[in-house]
């Protein structure tokens, strides 16, 4: 028996993928919602990354012809059951949110005292709350601002991580060291925590501001990831070749090593969209977030709560559209990975 | 060891200066004036103003304000609320739940979580393994506050097996709130543990144990346990941030007097001393904790303090 048992299966895994693919094909698809996690502070977890992702380097090397990554990718997700459901509620629900008016029965401001809290009907498909209003156009309503707040945030913590991580594990050295430590230390702030901290002080409260907290508390974890990643692709064969053939250093990482270091964070930033969104209906709901008259479903849960036995539909409406779309951003991540992590193949 | 252990601290001691005086830049940044809200619509005398200022150093620059705060905070003394009741001693009061309810909240994420992740994975594409990936993963994407009144209406209500709210039962009553709390890393240790036995479990070293004739019950048990369980111990440190996170929500629905619940009490009243303090005080915990296992992990691991 060695005296370093994981370190053997590492490699044993290493060798084996090829050939047993379609035994890892379940398997694989739980790494990363727990990756985003744990890609935290210390360096071992790192480590566990790099020792994974030359594996994803290797990969790319061994496709077949005539298809890039992105093709093949293109081609698995189209026969993913998984991808098509979760795709088809991402779409409608982004159509939803752009034109919400075209979807809601009534105007969602526009309420009668006289129709408090009726039961679902006819006319009222979710009913109303206890300001009378028609609490479908309202649920309606209320996935314009997760959507956008999902998509705002995601969009610049990618942003912020990408530029950040490839300059950071690119470079190395001091600029390296640098940002890192101030990972290290945005990192032990948890982000529900620290967007009550800060929201709390804050008197207005629009999408804007929500969205700005999250992003400036909610970068760190895709930063690491998208060093680790440049950090793995930088050591190929390729980036050398480039650097000899004399491409600046900014040409290199645009063009050489960021598309194919890209692939994680896109499956991390699907993912990611449901996260945010779940934390701003948790602010939203502790009164931290979203302010009346905007229409949140944080908000709406929250005035919900009061009246969980009495009116239970209040609750159960907005709580089913909110887990319908994390858990549909959470599922289109895991079949992006399934499709663009190459050790499947 | 010695070397990895003085190392761990050493890289500890920058991310506590850094993470409190984040905390304390970012609410020196917010907009609006702490003594102009204490008055109210009618503006205080200058000289009050003044005296104010002084007394709360409001007028000294930020890095000597911080100075000022973490040398307090290390005394423990982490301000007082608008009556002047210290925070330290509501932090003392409502302590104790919150550390009953976590308790009891990583007692389910372990004991379910890992039986869950391991059965699973080692009954990998059989019936059972199927059931925890589908139900963990409609756990992940269910909100703690969604899950919490459901809980509430399922178990409290209608079924009443347990109090709705309050913490007149002691840990009778915290039994479902740390159910809530737990159920999300649950489904997270659950899927990791899982992942992490199935690689394990085509190792080389396995096939050795199996070939040297041990039982399955031992190869499992003692050769690919441990090593599975490194990538899970991680977890529940970097977990612990989420279990505050969720304590604040889990507490405030389940109306428990616990930490959680001050802070969003806090939130409530405007007291922005409170809230600062004891997010100050949660996020120390943390830090700390996350040290601990970064050393304990050195001991399960070995490879991890030679780098």
């Amino acid at each position: 028996m060695s005296d370093d048992p994981s370190k053997e299966s590492q490699e044993a895994n290493d060798g084996t993928i090829g050939d047993e693919s379609h035994l890892y094909a379940d398997t694989v698809g739980e790494h990363l919602p727990v990756d985003v996690v744990t890609a935290a502070g210390d360096e071992s977890t790192e480590k566990h990354q790099f020792r994974q992702t030359p594996g994803v380097a290797v990969g790319l090397d061994e496709l077949p012809r005539n298809a890039s990554l992105w093709g093949d990718a293109w081609r698995q997700l189209r026969r993913q059951p998984i991808f098509l459901i979760s795709a088809v509620i991402i779409v409608v629900l982004i159509i939803i949110s752009m034109f919400p008016g075209f979807f809601a029965t009534h105007d969602p401001h526009q309420c009668n005292l006289i129709d408090s809290l009726l039961k679902p009907s006819s006319e009222h498909w979710f009913g109303t709350d206890l300001q009378g209003c028609d609490y479908y156009s309202r649920t309606i309503y209320g996935t314009r601002v997760s959507i956008s707040i999902g998509i705002i945030v995601v969009f610049f913590v990618s942003i912020i991580a990408i530029v950040g991580g490839s300059v950071s594990g690119y470079y190395g050295g001091s600029v390296d060291s640098i940002i890192g430590r101030i990972t290290d230390i945005w990192f032990v702030i948890p982000t529900i925590l620290g967007g009550i901290v800060i929201l709390s002080l804050v008197s207005t409260r629009g999408v804007g501001t929500v969205s700005l907290v999250l992003i400036v508390l909610g970068w760190a974890t895709l930063l690491r990831l998208v060093r680790s990643s440049v950090l793995a692709v930088k050591a190929n064969d390729y980036v050398d070749a480039a650097r000899a053939m004399g491409a600046s250093n900014t040409r290199i990482i645009v063009r050489h090593v960021l598309p194919n270091a890209i692939a994680p964070v896109i499956i991390v930033s699907a993912i990611y969209v449901g996260v945010i969104i779940a934390a701003e209906a948790a602010l939203s709901f502790l009164g931290v977030g979203l302010q009346l008259p905007a229409i949140s479903w944080g908000l709406m849960i929250s005035n919900a709560q009061r009246r969980i036995i009495t009116a239970p539909y209040l609750l159960v409406f907005p709580g089913a559209f909110l887990t319908l779309t994390v858990f549909s951003f959470i599922l289109m991540g895991d079949a992006l990975r399934d499709a663009l992590d190459p050790k499947l193949r | 060891m010695g070397r990895y252990l003085i190392r761990r601290v050493l890289q500890f001691i920058p991310v506590f200066f850094g993470a409190t005086f984040l905390i304390f830049a970012l609410v020196f940044v917010m907009p609006g004036d702490p003594i102009a809200a204490l008055s109210g619509d009618k503006p205080l005398p200058p000289d009050v103003v003044q005296a104010l200022q002084e007394r709360y150093h409001l007028d000294e620059p930020l890095y000597k304000q911080y100075g000022i705060y973490i040398t307090n905070v290390m005394q423990g003394d982490f301000g007082t609320d608008f009556r002047g009741r210290p925070v330290v001693d509501l932090m003392k009061d409502r302590l104790p739940v919150t550390i009953r309810l976590a308790l009891l909240a990583f007692f389910f994420e372990v004991v379910i979580g890992l039986t869950a992740g391991v059965v699973a994975g080692v009954r990998k594409g059989q019936f059972f393994d199927s059931l925890v990936l589908i139900s963990t993963l409609i756990v992940i994407a269910i909100p703690i506050f969604v899950l919490g009144f459901m809980a509430q209406i399922v178990f409290g209500v209608k079924l009443g097996w347990f109090p709705i709210s309050g913490y007149r039962q002691g840990w009778f009553s915290l039994m479902l709130p740390a159910f809530v709390l737990a159920s999300l890393s649950l489904a997270y240790i659950a899927r990791l543990s899982r992942t992490s036995l199935v690689e394990n479990l085509r190792a080389d070293y396995v096939r050795t144990a199996k070939a040297k004739g041990l039982n399955n019950r031992r190869v499992i048990g003692i050769h690919t346990l441990r090593n599975s369980l490194i990538p899970v111990v991680t977890y529940l440190a970097i977990d612990l941030g989420a279990l505050m996170g969720g304590a604040i929500i889990t507490e405030t629905i389940f109306n428990l007097p616990g930490l959680g619940r001050a802070v969003f009490e806090a939130t409530q009243a405007q007291e922005g001393a409170v809230v600062v303090g004891i997010a100050t005080f949660l996020v120390i915990v943390y830090m700390i904790a996350n040290l601990l296992v970064d050393v304990l992990y050195g001991v399960l691991d070995p490879r991890i303090r030679y780098e």
